[in-house]
């Protein structure tokens, strides 16, 4: 068993301080000890180890360090004792445990700056991107027997028929809630019929599209960050480049291809399936029937609401697509990055899309589609 | 829980047993299917350096894991400092975990904390009541010790080159003073003279701290020149356990080509003639 380390101090008659110590000088037996002694002893002149059991070097360090600030002298140190003094005695001293912290005032000038300057070369990067990714569709157009089609339509799993179960609930959901909130609100006015032309509207012109996008990005644009940055790091990328495969091409087109494909369909989809859920609400809180809810539906929603879901949707597909590829293809170095890149991959995707979103609305009413 | 069951004075450390400082009996561990070890045994002495090889998948990592306590095996019996492991709790078994110190492959550095910083993390889970400031000497004085510059100290894990990081692997590995160090592939990814220099703190640090030392590793420089002993992972189990000498006179196929093999041949101590 061990016995925690101890000391007694002895004095002599010239006035000379013996510590003496007793017990384990290890981790385990080393309690208070440093405390101890810092606090509670004034004048050391000899340290004593005669009588000690196990040391370690952690009871060394104490021993050794006692010793220097004191500039006392160590005696009854057995071999053991004096092996592991003398290894924590030559060791070099470090400075300190952290890093010294910059001047509060120049950091956040620091932060500042280099935000600053992120922002702007991944918006320059981000264009970049974007042009070399049109660059490698044209080549292509040229050269259409080098098109994989079936990793584009592998994708096409990925991106559009995988999500479909998850768009639909969440699209199904977000009509019933427009229905159940729109009619609260409109039959303050005996409206509530113009129910349907919320839930008919809002769907097909807005938040089919915008909600299948925000899913989109947070599914698939995720997942190209994830994979081309894996790719990335474990030296794929650049083994394809040295085989002379171009990355954008095997890669990055595909999956820009997919999206793009991939997310008139799907937002269409969510519209539907919205306006499905805003029915059933209807029927069950409005008492209006399905067949008069869906005749409702056609005379109120003009056509041109359907053509603006449907003119957006590809843009934004490959906003999400492209971001997400280009941020897998920004990993460098370690796998903390490829989190960060994922993480930045959905916001600027998320972003993006709600900026264009508003473009776009403003073109649409510009343009009299409203 | 650990820091209820690290109340003051509660440290029990038993050092009066003189057996093996590993034993394992038994040992049987699969994947799925697939039988990783099958009657696997091992015994490791107090205070000597051991090699353990093997050709990849025969599942090296997997009995060091299985002694430490990250894989539950199946079947069989393992003690380490005379006391059984299997089946007993993190908090039971607290007082053999304390004494010893695991570096793994990668060194395994928490990226968020500078290299004194992983030093001291151990020492806080297993010492609550330790003074800060002394917590804080120790972690320094450990971080020379492993053979870092002193500057290397406040630095993070990103900024340490690879051979830098496997020695802030060690100091963490010490941060306990234990008496049973696990290395795990130390030499891995090292150039020959980062390996080499790796190799002579092993041994330097062995007998200096008086470890027992339980070594992974494919390094046949470092088998030759620090292991007192070496085990042989094939066919599930351990198939021997001796000096290169004693190994040599075997003629198992596999030692036979892993020793005299010509990577083996260059790696053996040349007479002089």
């Amino acid at each position: 068993m061990n016995i925690p380390g101890d000391f007694v101090e002895e004095f002599a008659e010239d006035g000379a301080v013996t510590l003496r110590f007793s017990g384990d000088l290890s981790i385990a037996g080393m309690n208070d000890l440093p405390e101890r002694i810092r606090d509670g002893v004034s004048r050391i002149d000899r340290l004593d180890l005669h009588e000690i059991g196990y040391i370690d070097t952690v009871g060394a360090w104490l021993i050794h360090r006692t010793a220097r600030e004191t500039e006392a002298e160590i005696v009854g140190a057995d071999a053991e004792a004096e092996r592991l003094l003398a290894a924590v005695g030559g060791v070099a001293r470090p400075s300190d445990v952290r890093p010294d912290p910059p001047n509060p005032f120049a950091r956040v000038l620091n932060d500042v700056g280099e935000a600053t300057t992120i922002a702007i070369t991944t918006l320059v990067g981000l264009v970049g991107f974007f042009g070399s990714v049109i660059a490698a569709a044209f080549s292509l157009m040229l050269h259409p027997g080098r098109i994989r089609w079936h990793a584009v339509i592998q994708r096409f799993d990925v991106v559009g028929v995988r999500a479909l179960g998850i768009v639909g609930l969440m699209s199904f959901l977000i009509g019933l809630v427009i229905a159940q909130q729109g009619a609260v609100q409109l039959r303050q006015f005996g409206a509530e019929v113009f129910t349907v032309n919320l839930v008919g509207r809002l769907t097909m012109r807005e938040l089919g599209v915008l909600m299948t996008a925000i899913m989109v990005a947070g599914r698939s644009g995720s997942a190209f960050a994830a994979q081309l940055g894996t790719m990335k790091l474990t030296e794929e990328i650049d083994a394809m480049r040295t085989i002379g495969v171009s990355p954008v091409e095997a890669l990055v087109l595909p999956r820009v291809l997919a999206a793009i494909i991939m997310l008139p369909l799907l937002g269409f989809y969510a519209s539907v399936v919205a306006i499905i859920g805003g029915g059933l609400l209807s029927w069950v809180e409005l008492d209006i029937p399905p067949a008069t809810f869906f005749s409702r539906i056609r005379e109120v929603v003009p056509l041109t609401d359907v053509y603006v879901g449907l003119v957006k949707a590809p843009v934004f597909g490959a906003v999400i697509a492209v971001t997400g590829c280009y941020q897998g293809m920004q990993v460098e170095g370690n796998a903390e990055q490829v989190g960060a890149r994922t993480t930045a991959a959905v916001v600027q995707g998320i972003f993006l899309v709600i900026v264009l979103d508003a473009f776009f609305a403003v073109f649409f009413t510009w343009i009299g589609w409203s | 829980m650990l820091d209820d069951l690290l109340e003051k004075n509660n440290v029990v450390v038993d050092r009066s047993f003189d057996g093996p400082t590993i034993s394992v009996k038994g040992l049987r561990n699969s994947f799925g299917d697939q039988v990783v070890h099958e009657n696997l045994d091992l015994e490791v002495k107090r205070g000597e350096i051991i090699g353990v090889v093997g050709g990849s998948g025969t599942g090296k990592s997997v009995l060091m894991r299985s002694i430490i306590g990250l894989q539950k095996p199946d079947e069989g019996e393992v003690e380490v400092f005379g006391e059984s492991l299997l089946g007993r709790s993190e908090g039971q078994t607290i007082d053999v975990r304390r004494r010893w110190g695991v570096l793994f492959q990668g060194g395994a550095l928490f990226s968020t904390l500078t290299v004194a910083e992983n030093v001291m993390v151990p020492i806080r889970e297993f010492y609550p009541d330790m003074d800060r400031d002394f917590r804080r000497e120790v972690a320094k004085y450990k971080v020379c010790l492993s053979g870092l510059p002193p500057d290397a100290a406040p630095k993070y894990p990103s900024e340490l080159s690879g051979g830098m990081r496997k020695r802030a692997g060690i100091a963490r590995a010490l941060a306990l003073d234990p008496e049973l160090l696990f290395l795990d592939e130390p030499t891995a990814g090292l150039d020959p003279i980062g390996a080499a220099a790796f190799d002579s703190l092993t041994r330097e640090l062995q007998q200096t701290l008086g470890l027992t030392v339980f070594l992974i590793t494919h390094d046949l420089d470092t088998l030759h020149a620090i292991c007192d002993r070496v085990a042989v992972l094939a066919d599930k189990k351990v198939i021997a356990v001796g000096t290169i000498q004693e190994l040599l006179a075997l003629d198992h196929p596999w030692i036979q080509e892993y020793f005299n093999g010509p990577r083996g041949r260059m790696a053996a101590p040349q007479p002089t003639i």
